[in-house]
């Protein structure tokens, strides 16, 4: 028990670890918030695309900085909230399809970032945080703009809460009761956009995807009602965030993988679990008949 | 920048639009609408009577549902006017599409009354919670459709009948005064499609008006007051025994359908069923 114990209290003497846990608390339950709408509209194309497209402002903000960790979240954030209205706008004035449109934007942006960053020496090791995450070099400044902002994003998500979910279900019900659908979509972009910069530091571009789509899907295996789907979904994000820094501490798997494949675990786990439970059921339907 | 016009437009709680005095529930006049180069509607020009039931029919493709699409204002006319009660669709909140049960996300995570809620969001504004007089409303459209004891099941548990019901209900919370129902009757059985007509005639007692496209000329006929034949072009439109002639069938159907005419009626078969393939 106490060896238990240790083993959990441990990493908790390192002030590292513990910023680390928390923005790995506050990124689990904002990601798979925000990760509900993005599984249930069937965007995770558009989610994924977003993250490499913030590439660019991540390297502007690098070589405006010096590698000071402010000017990358302001800059990322300016272009993840670019490319998001740029996808759509794109999807809908060229009539493209919004696949392709996704597609065009979030090529072209990484290619950017990837030429601005290969113009700086040494870039190799900055690359590799930006694409894997850093969840433990996470500053105390990083993480109060992660509460600063996982704040505002959960408070839009509270006001908007019944348009989004018209919007969401039925788009013709959303224009026939008059609401402002047009800007509603394009708030629920800019939340992903938000969240995505707000999230990059734990698990990096490459993973970011995961963090959106992993939880929130596991929730929607064991659920039946919107708001459930969210907490269930936050609630899995957040102990997967924990379990996987975690394992990373005491392996030398690296932290962003180490949480994603956590994320998975608990998938996999809903899987079974929803099956089970569905066969139970269909047993016990038929048990009258004999 | 659509969407500030947007904003400015979706003032907080919102009212019905005035509706004037001595205008019909629908006024549609020389409406065209086209998709790029296609034509989905040719000069459409139609009036509505307050409370009637009119059944909307032609093959797949006949422009039914950017017929109801333009109406409920979702889907901008290329030329012509469409009055609803006197003004144009955009403000009203009182007309309800209904959509074709397809095209619905079943798996989505809401109970019925979750949805049936949906219908009141329009008259709360934003920034404003559901109120106990809401939820009055929609629970007592849920007892209008006889679906309260499902009220709290995930969507996907409902039978086709029962999920066309619901979309009843919700118009109904919404307060409807036109209903537009894309097929609301295909892949039901003759049993559920017949509590459907029975909700349809209590709907008619509170006065609403309901356009319905279907494919099923037989019930076009038996259960409608007027029907409308189109296929982009309006063939006809007035009661079944004078739209539902051989000539007309034959123009809208084309080769899709084989009358046969026995001494004292007329014998339809047609292969046009099926939902889906219907344009946006």
């Amino acid at each position: 028990m106490t060896a238990l114990f240790d083993l959990l209290l441990t990493p908790l003497n390192y002030a590292f670890m513990v910023r680390g846990l928390l923005a790995a608390l506050m990124v689990g339950a904002v990601c798979a918030t925000v990760g509900t709408y993005v599984v249930l509209r069937g965007m995770a194309f558009f989610g994924d695309a977003l993250a490499h497209a913030i590439l660019p402002g991540v390297a502007i903000g690098y070589l405006v900085g010096g590698g000071a960790r402010g000017p990358l979240f302001w800059w990322g954030l300016l272009a993840a909230v670019i490319s998001a209205v740029g996808i759509g706008t794109i999807s809908k004035k060229a009539k493209i399809n919004e696949d392709t449109a996704i597609g065009i934007v979030f090529a072209s942006m990484f290619a950017l970032g990837i030429a601005l960053i290969s113009s700086v020496r040494n870039y190799t090791v900055d690359l590799a945080h930006f694409l894997f995450g850093d969840v433990l070099g996470v500053s105390n400044q990083d993480l109060l703009l992660i509460a600063v902002f996982s704040g505002l994003i959960i408070l839009t998500i509270l006001i908007f809460y019944k348009e989004f979910l018209v919007l969401s279900f039925d788009p013709l019900l959303a224009k026939t009761l008059r609401l402002p659908a047009l800007t509603l979509e394009y708030l629920l972009l800019v939340l992903i956009a938000v969240t995505i910069v707000v999230s990059l530091q734990t698990v990096g571009v490459a993973l970011m995807v995961a963090m959106l789509v992993t939880p929130s899907a596991s929730a929607f295996l064991l659920t039946k009602r919107l708001p459930y789907m969210m907490l269930l979904g936050a609630g899995f994000a957040s102990l997967s965030g924990v379990i996987g820094l975690y394992i990373s501490f005491y392996t030398s798997i690296a932290s962003g993988a180490a949480i994603v494949l956590t994320c998975t675990a608990f998938f996999i786990l809903a899987l079974l679990f929803r099956s089970t439970r569905n066969s139970l059921r269909a047993r016990k339907l038929q048990t009258p008949h004999k | 920048m659509e969407f500030l016009k947007e904003i400015r437009k979706s003032t907080f709680p919102r009212q019905h639009i005035e509706h004037l005095e001595d205008t019909s529930i629908l006024d549609i006049s020389n409406l065209f609408v086209r998709f790029d180069s296609r034509l989905a509607l040719d000069d459409v020009s139609f009036q509505l009577h307050h409370g009637e039931r009119v059944a909307v029919v032609g093959p797949n493709g006949a422009g039914k549902s950017t017929l109801f699409k333009a109406i409920a204002g979702v889907l901008k006319p290329f030329s012509g006017e469409i009055k609803v009660y006197g003004h144009g669709p955009g403000g009203h909140i009182c007309i309800a599409y209904l959509s074709q049960r397809s095209q619905v996300d079943w798996s989505f995570p809401v109970t019925v009354s979750d949805v049936v809620m949906m219908g009141r969001i329009g008259k709360l504004g934003l920034l404003r919670w559901p109120k106990h007089r809401d939820w009055e409303i929609v629970r007592q459209a849920l007892v209008d459709v006889g679906l309260e004891e499902l009220a709290n099941r995930q969507i996907g548990e409902l039978s086709g009948g029962q999920q066309q019901r619901m979309f009843i209900a919700r118009a109904l919370a919404q307060e409807a005064e036109l209903m537009l129902m894309d097929e609301p009757l295909t892949g039901l059985d003759i049993g559920s499609q017949e509590s459907i007509f029975t909700f349809l005639d209590d709907l008619q007692g509170r006065g609403v008006t309901v356009m319905v496209a279907t494919h099923d000329l037989d019930l076009a006929a038996r259960r409608f007051d007027r029907v409308m034949l189109l296929n982009q072009r309006m063939l006809g439109f007035g009661v079944p025994e004078q739209v539902f002639t051989p000539e007309q069938l034959m123009s809208a159907y084309g080769g899709h359908i084989h009358l046969v005419e026995t001494d004292d009626q007329l014998l339809v078969v047609a292969d046009t069923c099926c939902d889906e393939g219907e344009n946006t």
